[in-house]
């Protein structure tokens, strides 16, 4: 078993943070995983990016330039990645800012629309949270609380513990819009 | 051992530097390793080291020299403009006979070049780079992990052989994260005594540390003693990964984040019946030639697959010497290969 997915979306759109925990999670739940961030110029302005790779085995490249998965928080990501992503994979689109379909018909699409379900659990900025627990659901490559734990774990060690509550709230949310 | 933690590749290179004794840290700030900076001013001052933010690569190389001639674990890091100007320092230390760790997160050149991966510096950390007849030991770490274990490994190589020893690495592996167990931190105080330090000669002959003597013949020998240490060096030190080798018909040659992309390559390739295998030398000086010549002896083709315009490659052809077909594959600037730009190359060459 090996799944890729790339978080892309707009700088301040948490996708790089939503890369972090789920590779957090993919460890905790005992699997090998690597995390790539784009670090180039894009980071400071513009889009942004990850890669998580989740495997069963140890992990080859950390680039992946077909990955099984994809979460677009933007109508730009989409356009990017969509061409890319493998046969039978996943996508979850963010429906807030996506007016578009997702034009493979191969591929399995989730549309969710984040921003309001953010809003009812307490954060816009929990956007993140929201796509990662559809995300979490749409593929079963980690249990839904393994994820809550290591979201938890994170913001434990940088001392924001009291916006673990409604992180959790976003991680159902998502996970409950599909 | 230490229970599995999601970590940087930068930070886990300093951190395996905290463990393995190292006292003295000294840098400037470059993207891409600014995290391992940041990792040594957080914690050295609590652990009652070192850490000096230097006014300029050139201060913090000279730093490392003279932390290194007073007896001390001493490492410094940069990104490759920075590593360029401390090419004077290295072969100062080199000449000196001072155990120094110098990492380099190479990014893409030449000049101010850009902030992405690359591995443009093979030349420089492997053929000299400052000047006169040197070498250091280049380690070349292609996962997280193993940049933990090479880091702790370059401190023990350069305090046997009292040689500057490079982490060469790229920015992808520095900004990654991967699950790593750390080992235990060694006891400094366990570590055998430098007797050759600058420590004060009160009740002792003083120990004098020079890379220079105006005499040709003492010059001359000091070199020859240089060489005898880097031929043990080539004799003790060669290190280098097989992976599915034995049956190939091709062989990818790759080191640091590529041969990891390669490893994947390797499985695309033989589930489409084409029998791959990989050779990635782990320390790039010295250079795994003789084991190399031997896998050409069994393969019709060594692709060599870098991210520059050819550097390894030298070493490959020199090591194949013709037993094999030998193209390669590169891409530069920051520009990252991928599983399949190399599984296309590997096509060209198969069947």
């Amino acid at each position: 078993m090996e799944r890729s997915v790339i978080i892309a979306g707009f700088g301040g759109q948490g996708v790089i943070l939503a890369g972090k925990i789920l590779a957090q999670a993919g460890m905790e739940h005992g699997l090998e995983v690597t995390w790539l961030p784009s670090y180039g110029p894009e980071m400071r302005g513009g889009t942004a990016n990850c890669t998580v790779v989740l495997s069963d085995a140890p992990v080859g490249s950390p680039i992946v330039d077909a990955p099984t998965d994809l979460i677009a928080m933007n109508l730009p990501s989409l356009d990017k990645f969509e061409p890319i992503v493998l046969p039978d994979g996943t996508i979850v689109a963010n429906k807030s800012l996506i007016d578009r379909p997702v034009q493979r018909s191969d591929v399995h699409a989730h549309f969710v629309d984040v921003h309001p379900l953010a809003e009812q659990a307490g954060s816009a900025r929990a956007i993140n949270m929201v796509a990662l627990g559809a995300y979490v659901k749409a593929t079963g490559i980690v249990p839904i609380d393994v994820v809550k734990r290591a979201m938890a774990d994170m913001l434990t060690a940088g001392g924001k513990e009291k916006f673990i509550a409604m992180n959790e709230k976003a991680l159902d949310a998502g996970y409950n819009a599909i | 051992m230490e229970e599995r933690k999601l970590m940087r590749g930068n930070e886990v290179i300093a951190e395996a530097a905290i463990r393995a004794g190292c006292q003295c840290y000294f840098a400037y700030p470059i993207t891409p390793q600014a995290e391992l900076l940041e990792h040594m001013a957080k914690n050295m001052p609590r652990l009652g080291r070192t850490f000096v933010q230097a006014e300029s690569e050139l201060g913090a190389i000279n730093m490392v020299y003279g932390a290194a001639a007073a007896g001390v674990r001493a490492m410094t890091s940069s990104s490759s403009p920075g590593i360029s100007l401390k090419q004077e320092g290295i072969s100062y230390i080199a000449g000196a006979n001072l155990p120094a760790v110098i990492v380099n997160m190479m990014r893409g050149g030449p000049g101010l070049g850009d902030i992405a991966p690359a591995q443009g510096d093979y030349f420089q950390a492997t053929k000299g780079g400052g000047h006169g007849d040197y070498h250091m030991i280049v380690l070349a770490p292609s996962t997280v992990p193993e940049a933990g274990e090479l880091t702790m490994l370059a401190f023990d190589l350069a305090d046997k052989y009292r040689t500057p020893v490079m982490i060469l690495a790229d920015g992808m592996l520095g900004q990654m994260m991967e699950p790593v167990a750390l080992p235990d931190p060694i006891d400094p105080a366990s570590l055998p005594k430098k007797e050759w330090a600058l420590t004060g000669a009160k009740g002792r002959d003083p120990n004098i540390i020079l890379s220079f003597d105006l005499d040709p013949e003492v010059l001359k020998r000091m070199n020859l003693e240089l060489q005898r240490k880097y031929h043990d060096i080539e004799q003790n030190e060669l290190r280098y990964e097989e992976y599915q080798t034995d049956d190939a018909d091709i062989v990818i040659a790759a080191y640091g984040t590529v041969a990891r992309i390669a490893k994947t390559v390797v499985r695309m390739a033989r589930a489409d019946g084409i029998k791959l295998g990989l050779f990635r030398p782990i320390t790039l000086w010295p250079f795994p030639y003789d084991k190399l010549r031997t896998v050409a002896d069994r393969v019709d083709t060594i692709l060599t697959v870098e991210m520059s315009a050819g550097q390894m490659w030298e070493d490959v052809r020199l090591a194949v010497a013709e037993r094999a077909h030998t193209p390669f594959y590169g891409e530069m600037g920051g520009v990252v290969t991928t599983p399949n730009k190399i599984l296309s190359e590997v096509k060209k060459y198969a069947g």
